[in-house]
């Protein structure tokens, strides 16, 4: 019935015979330190080997696109904050964008170049966090993370300035920005970004070449790229396995034509690549902000001709994306020329990337599960919404 | 029963501590709260970075987070209560050990924040549980996190141990476990729980509104 | 870059010319036309998408659900080529979003719709096609109430599995949890005002 290649084998290949009696059935969350929040996973193990790996969802389903149905289009902008919560700037991009395209609103330069800013910004925090949480995944508890946090501090503080919000920053309008930088803060966030190649030696001289995070995470959790992309599997993890597709290169998306900027590649696509691939395109993001901290040009932040009382997009669907820091992050939004959209729908990196976790767990050992799941670095408001 | 005032602070002078059992116990109570590591939406990210170097908890005892029930005696409810969580977080509040202390932190936690309007939020976690401390925000910052924490410190220092207004823990009849609700066809049931939550009864009018 | 549609859907007609397809423009800026596949077909459709080496649309971006009561909004949003009689009832309808990554051509919009809204809701899953689909699809279950025929594990995703409702079509009709707020207003004030007593006839 199905003939999908990329299906789940059915049973373990490496331990054919299984005898039921002597399997060990493990609720994995939804309360678990390591599970990232509120997920859950249903493991059966054969001693210590996973045979069965089965996703819970749904703790978590806060009936975001329902809510979104009932309001206004902007009213939706401070939920899409909840979203990935550790990045709430890139998801208010993906929403704008999306909005942008379904009613054909502009945006002026000024407000683009703080979109890049701002969105590169979390992926920094975005992927030193990750750090922290998959090396504590990994029983470094506390220490990576102080690290990571330390230096998340300091973005928070400038993101705190511009608006006026730690995390949920309701930031991005259709048409531009809600405010406009404050004074200092463009050369603030130059000496941040100048500063942080010198945590990031210290970060990786920490940590890479240790012996026991080589062999936690080498050949742990590989899978052929083809698999990857049948799976829809998208960002740091695919590009780990080697397949070079980044939104912001393969659709170039508000400025990103204008930067240079490589995009790292991985060879196996197991997890020490996967925690690789968010080292280099640390560096990346950070090449990134000095092209555009020097060259912020002057102008409007946000395009004058924009609505916000009962602005009314035309009848019609709009379907965009952009490269969060977690994958493709997209909004599909259908009006029907009322102010509230017809249907709202998030296309979340998180849950998607989830696809292939039995895949990755068969045969292997209990303790690499928690070491897969936090290499595909989930947020849990994102994966149930 | 209790000592001169004067007389305790003579006393502390020569190095002599005077104290009643009640305080000592909630002294150590206080000051040593163990959180459950319990996140559960976009206030544990706060409430993990108020346990970091910047705001450090720890300065407060409570930086001693435990993945297990049974070895904390604080649960910070820190984030939007789903209906499909519910059932666990009062499954997990019936594990702890007594005495236990509630913290519903963020507007999530305390209300449905803003996402109440949903079909599967639970619309404030004292439906099922007892709050000790709301602390508003959404989410809050890591001061209000800890100012929510001395507030707790607060309420235990004055908890009375004996007589008719004992702390829930000293009682030896009160504290059965909590009945966890079930999934029915269209909502949890019950819908929460009456020993605890007990709205008052709505007695405007439609034509006054 | 967007695909171009009209030589997709001639190319798919040539090798494939017993599928129904459909070319439904999109009227809205964003020029997003999507291509409406008959359920019966739309396996086979995908599978010549991925496979064929000039257009491989090998990922399966996003599978959404869409709930329309009323079928004549449904042909304002994807508008027909030709002037056709809209469908007799209101429908279900999922939108899926491919992407070729190779070529980077994308997004390449597919719709599919059901009979009804009520007993005949089935579609075929295009698992076996693309992988992505799998939970994507049982969301849609879930929230919808698609019933994709062919699944390797259609259960309910989100919501626990005792759940009756499907919550995201336009008809359903949340649980009244309201109990009190000392202060309503806005949508929970329309929600008190149904539990005010009944005003006394005088």
């Amino acid at each position: 019935m199905i003939s999908n290649p990329f299906m789940a084998p059915a049973t373990n290949p490496a331990a054919p015979e299984l005898d039921e009696d002597q399997l060990l059935h493990v609720s994995l969350g939804p309360q678990h330190p390591s599970t990232h929040g509120v997920f859950r996973m249903n493991v059966v193990l054969d001693g210590e080997t996973v045979v069965s790996l089965k996703p819970v969802f749904g703790y978590l389903h806060r009936n975001h696109e329902k809510i979104a149905e009932a309001v206004t289009y902007l009213s939706s902008m401070p939920f899409t904050d909840r979203l990935d919560y550790i990045c709430p700037l890139t998801n208010n991009w993906a929403y704008a964008r999306a909005v942008e395209q379904l009613a054909g609103i502009e945006v002026p330069e000024r407000a683009e170049f703080i979109r890049v800013i701002t969105a590169e910004l979390t992926r920094l925090i975005n992927h030193t966090a990750f750090v922290g949480f998959f090396l504590g995944d990994m029983g470094a508890w506390g220490s990576a993370l102080m690290y990571a946090f330390r230096e998340r501090e300091k973005i928070l503080d400038l993101f705190e300035d511009l608006t006026g919000a730690r995390m949920m920053s309701n930031f991005m309008r259709f048409g531009g920005c809600r405010n406009d930088l404050p004074a200092g803060w463009a050369a603030r966030a130059s000496e941040l970004v100048n500063g942080f190649p010198r945590f990031l030696d210290e970060l990786e001289n920490l940590i890479i070449g240790n012996e026991v995070l080589l062999a936690r995470t080498q050949n742990v959790g590989a899978l052929p790229k083809e698999a990857l992309i049948n799976g829809g599997i998208t960002g740091p993890m695919l590009r780990a396995a080697g397949v070079a597709y980044d939104i912001r290169k393969a659709e170039p998306y508000g400025i990103y034509e204008r930067f240079e900027f490589r995009v790292p590649l991985g060879e196996t696509g197991d997890c020490y690549d996967r925690l690789m691939i968010r080292f280099l395109e640390l560096r990346e993001s950070l090449a990134i902000l000095r092209q555009a901290l020097a060259q912020l040009p002057d102008g409007p932040y946000i395009n004058p001709k924009s609505k916000v009382r009962n602005f009314k997009p035309p009848v019609g669907e709009a379907y965009a994306r952009i490269e969060g820091p977690k994958g493709e992050l997209g909004f599909h939004l259908i009006s029907d020329g009322s102010v509230n959209p017809f249907r709202y729908r998030i296309r979340p990196p998180s849950f998607i990337n989830l696809t292939l976790i039995e895949d990755m767990c068969l045969g292997l050992d209990l303790a690499d599960v928690v070491v897969i799941l936090g290499s595909v670095d989930i947020v849990l408001g994102e994966v149930d919404r | 029963m209790a000592i001169d005032p004067k007389l305790a602070e003579d006393l502390k002078s020569q190095g002599v501590h005077v104290t009643s059992f009640e305080s000592l116990i909630n002294w150590g109570r206080a000051s040593s709260l163990w959180p459950l590591q319990f996140g559960l939406a976009c206030c544990a990210i706060e409430m993990i970075a108020a346990t970091m170097a910047k705001y450090d908890m720890a300065r407060f005892g409570a930086e001693v987070f435990r993945p297990s029930p049974r070895q904390a005696d604080l649960m910070i409810v820190a984030g939007t209560v789903t209906k499909k969580m519910a059932p666990q977080v009062v499954r997990l509040y019936n594990q702890m050990a007594e005495p236990k202390y509630v913290i519903a932190m963020g507007a999530c936690a305390i209300s449905g924040g803003p996402f109440k309007d949903g079909y599967n939020v639970l619309k404030g976690i004292d439906r099922f549980i007892p709050v000790d401390v709301s602390i508003p925000g959404c989410p809050p910052r890591p001061e209000a996190l800890l100012h929510g924490l001395i507030t707790l410190r607060e309420q235990i220092a004055k908890e009375k141990l004996l007589g008719r207004t004992r702390a829930r823990h000293a009682d030896p009849n009160a504290g059965a476990e909590l009945p966890v609700p079930t999934f029915g066809p269209h909502d949890l049931e019950p819908t929460f729980n009456p020993d605890l939550w007990n709205p008052p009864a709505i007695t405007r009018h439609a034509s006054e509104s | 870059m967007m695909p171009d549609l009209a030589a997709i859907l001639s190319r798919v007609q040539t090798a494939l010319p017993a599928a129904a397809l459909a070319l439904r423009r999109n009227p809205g800026p964003a020029g997003q036309d999507s291509l409406l596949v008959a359920p019966a077909d739309l396996v086979a459709v995908c599978r010549f998408l991925r496979d064929t080496p000039e257009l491989a649309f090998d990922l399966l971006s996003n599978v959404t659900g869409v709930d329309w009561p009323d079928p004549a909004t449904a042909d304002a949003v994807a508008v027909p080529a030709e002037a056709t009689a809209p469908a007799a009832c209101g429908f279900l309808e999922v939108v899926y979003h491919l992407y070729s990554t190779p070529r980077r051509v994308g997004p390449l919009v597919l719709r599919a719709r059901t009979a009804d809204r009520a007993a005949a809701v089935q579609l075929p899953s295009v698992v076996a096609v693309y992988r992505s689909a799998e939970f994507q699809e049982r969301e849609i279950y879930d929230l919808f109430g698609v019933i994709f025929t062919g699944h390797p594990d259609l259960r309910r995703i989100l919501m626990w599995d005792e759940f009756l409702d499907h919550p995201l079509r336009k008809d359903y009709v949340a649980p009244d949890d309201y109990q009190y707020e000392p202060t309503p207003h806005d949508a929970v004030l329309e929600k008190a005002k149904l539990h005010y007593p009944a005003k006394a006839e005088s």
